[in-house]
């Protein structure tokens, strides 16, 4: 248990330091068009099991320049209630993973599928796999194979953020890119 | 509307489900039916495994169709039929009295009588004796209330059958335990079926109340296993890429609908045998088809599909062919149940930016909203078809809570941890 905390804080402080000065400690508020949060907060929720390591592992290549590192940092994509479209906002974000993957072949991604708790749960695996489908055609047509992306959709099951505030709803509802081992 | 309260406490089997549910009438019948519930003799040396009473008491309670007399204020304890003074029960004001007794034949060979008689006529309307083991006392008295409810009502009582739902517990979410767990109506001797650290869902019982088919994310993807209750074992029915989801069994047990995505991330709905994995594809619209729901005569499989816009539900023969549009109610209806007797379809339905339960009549064309949560989800019928489970919230939690179809009685089952979600109700039971 000690060395989950410690862990996590660990991950959590490694995350600050690598985005600036992006604020990872975000309180939940009620602007419903409060910009989410980029890789902070959700690195510092990877602090143990299968996503362990999701914070640090995207950057195979130390020859990156700091732009395309920062770039690649974030994996996280947002999205608008009830849509799957990516928005103009992430184009560069993806556009570094997508040139990461096709430099490297071996590299492989999992790309995880989410929505907001509204709605049927069945539905919401739907839409979150529609979700990580979009991503996952961005990704293909920037020069990623096919082979290197595997989408599995948590649909509502697997919250960023608990609550049933607009902004935690905003915060749940994306893709994350999962750099595999 | 009277408003009945009624805490009850129930006994979860220690230490095999943390989380205990606890029932609370939150809106019952206009109508109660007053009946007395009178202690049941026991003869035996020691104190009696079980207070039948009690829990026939409870069920009936439960039902909140009757009002059972407080025992305080019961006159005398009767414990056969000749021993009733009907007319001092009858200046009670009581309809009904039940009356018997808990008998130990050998060690653990049990026997309960009981007899349900009409106060006012002083006549006897049903008297039956049961065999049980200790084990099974609890589900003998429970067979006594269905017969009880039966009885008065007309309708087969459903309190000796059982529900599966899952749980979800912790804060941290990559640290929250999921638990597929199986218990009595009541909320009574719950047992884990399925427990795990990645997310379980969508349990669905096999029309012969064995076997339940369900979600699991083991390994970061989704996959539909099949689990024989009695045994443990379990088989994995699919686990293609992308979505493996929502099973449901069709009526004769052989086949599960469910649906799956496959690499190119279109959902449809494909039909499945069980014994051997064979499989059909049902639909192929580009749209979300999901959360089939098997009609009871076999023939026809309703969904949910994206395919006009928002969800709306479908409905396709089970051979193939064209679907054709079911709902159109609105914005937002998903996860269809069809009643056993195949003339409602309850839904999830956007009530104003509220997700509620709500039953389309399919014979009348009828549309009523039954629940009045903001996030409500997963209906499912009693296997009598008078009453709905499904998922809402208590706070930030999440609890089942039960509506009869005609929406006059509501009741919620709170827990006492974590989230609560995605209740499904047994088929009748057949094991005794």
């Amino acid at each position: 248990m000690n060395t989950n905390r410690f862990l996590a804080v660990a991950v959590l402080a490694l995350a600050v330091s690598a985005c600036g000065g992006r604020s990872n400690t975000l309180p939940a508020t009620e602007t419903v068009d409060d910009v989410p949060p980029g890789t902070a907060a959700e690195a510092g929720r990877s602090g143990a099991g299968a996503s362990a390591g999701r914070a640090g592992s995207a950057i195979p290549d130390d020859r990156l320049d700091q732009e395309t590192r920062a770039l690649l940092d974030d994996q996280v994509i947002y999205f608008e209630f009830d849509s799957s479209e990516v928005q103009p906002r992430f184009t560069d974000v993806l556009g570094a993973h997508a040139r990461n993957l096709a430099t490297n072949p071996r590299l492989e991604v999992r790309l995880e599928g989410h929505a907001d708790e509204r709605g049927s749960r069945e539905y919401n695996i739907g839409l979150g796999e529609r979700r990580a489908q979009a991503v996952r055609r961005i990704l293909l047509i920037q020069g990623a194979s096919a082979g290197q992306i595997t989408t599995v959709s948590y649909g509502e099951e697997r919250p960023a953020q608990r609550g049933s505030t607009e902004s935690a709803y905003a915060r749940n509802r994306r893709v994350e890119i999962v750099y595999q081992d | 509307m009277k408003r009945a309260l009624i805490l009850i406490a129930l006994l979860a089997c220690a230490g095999v489900a943390r989380a205990e549910l606890t029932i609370e009438i939150t809106q019952g019948a206009g109508q109660a039916v007053p009946v007395a519930v009178v202690p049941f003799g026991w003869e035996s040396p020691g104190e009696a495994p079980l207070d039948v009473a009690a829990v026939i008491g409870a069920d009936l309670a439960r039902s909140g169709r009757f009002e059972p007399l407080e025992r305080r204020d019961m006159l005398a304890r009767p414990t056969r039929g000749v021993e009733i003074d009907f007319d001092d029960w009858r200046m009670v004001g009581t309809d009904l009295i039940v009356v018997g007794r808990l008998v130990r034949e050998a060690e653990d060979d049990y026997t309960i009588e009981f007899q349900l008689f009409d106060i006012l006529r002083s006549e006897q309307l049903v008297g039956y004796r049961m065999p049980a083991s200790k084990r099974g006392l609890r589900l003998a008295a429970h067979r006594a209330a269905d017969m009880i409810y039966e009885e008065i009502t007309g309708i087969p009582g459903v309190f000796s059958t059982r529900i599966a739902y899952i749980t979800a517990e912790g804060d941290e979410p990559d640290r929250r335990v999921y638990r597929l767990i199986v218990s009595d109506a009541d909320g009574a001797n719950q047992y884990t079926i399925v427990e795990s650290a990645q997310p379980l869902m969508s349990p669905a019982w096999s029309p012969d109340g064995r076997r339940i088919a369900y979600v699991s994310f083991e390994g970061n993807r989704s996959a539909v296993w099949v689990q024989t209750l009695r045994t443990g074992n379990r088989q994995r029915l699919s686990r293609e890429e992308g979505i493996n989801g929502a099973p449901v069994w069709s009526p004769d047990g052989r086949r599960i609908a469910l649906t799956l995505s496959g690499a190119d991330g279109n959902p449809d709905i494909w039909v499945m045998a069980v014994a051997t994995g064979q499989k059909r594809r049902l639909t192929t619209n580009p749209a979300i088809d999901t959360e089939a729901a098997w009609a009871p005569d076999g023939e026809s499989i309703y969904f949910t599909s994206d395919r006009s816009g928002g969800p709306q539900i479908y409905r396709v023969d089970v051979e193939g062919g064209a679907a054709s549009r079911v709902t159109f109610e609105g914005r937002y209806n998903a996860r269809p149940r069809i009643s056993p007797d195949g003339s409602k379809l309850a839904v999830v339905h956007d009530d104003r930016g509220n997700y509620r339960i709500a039953v389309y009549d399919l014979e009348n064309d009828l549309f009523q909203v039954l629940s009045d949560g903001r996030l409500d989800e997963s209906p499912d019928f009693a296997p009598n078809g008078a009453t709905l489970i499904y998922a809402t919230r208590q706070g930030d939690r999440g609890v089942l809570a039960t509506v009869s179809v005609d929406g006059t009685v509501k009741q919620r089952l709170a827990s006492s941890g974590g989230d609560v979600r995605e209740p499904v109700w047994s088929p009748f039971r057949r094991d005794f």
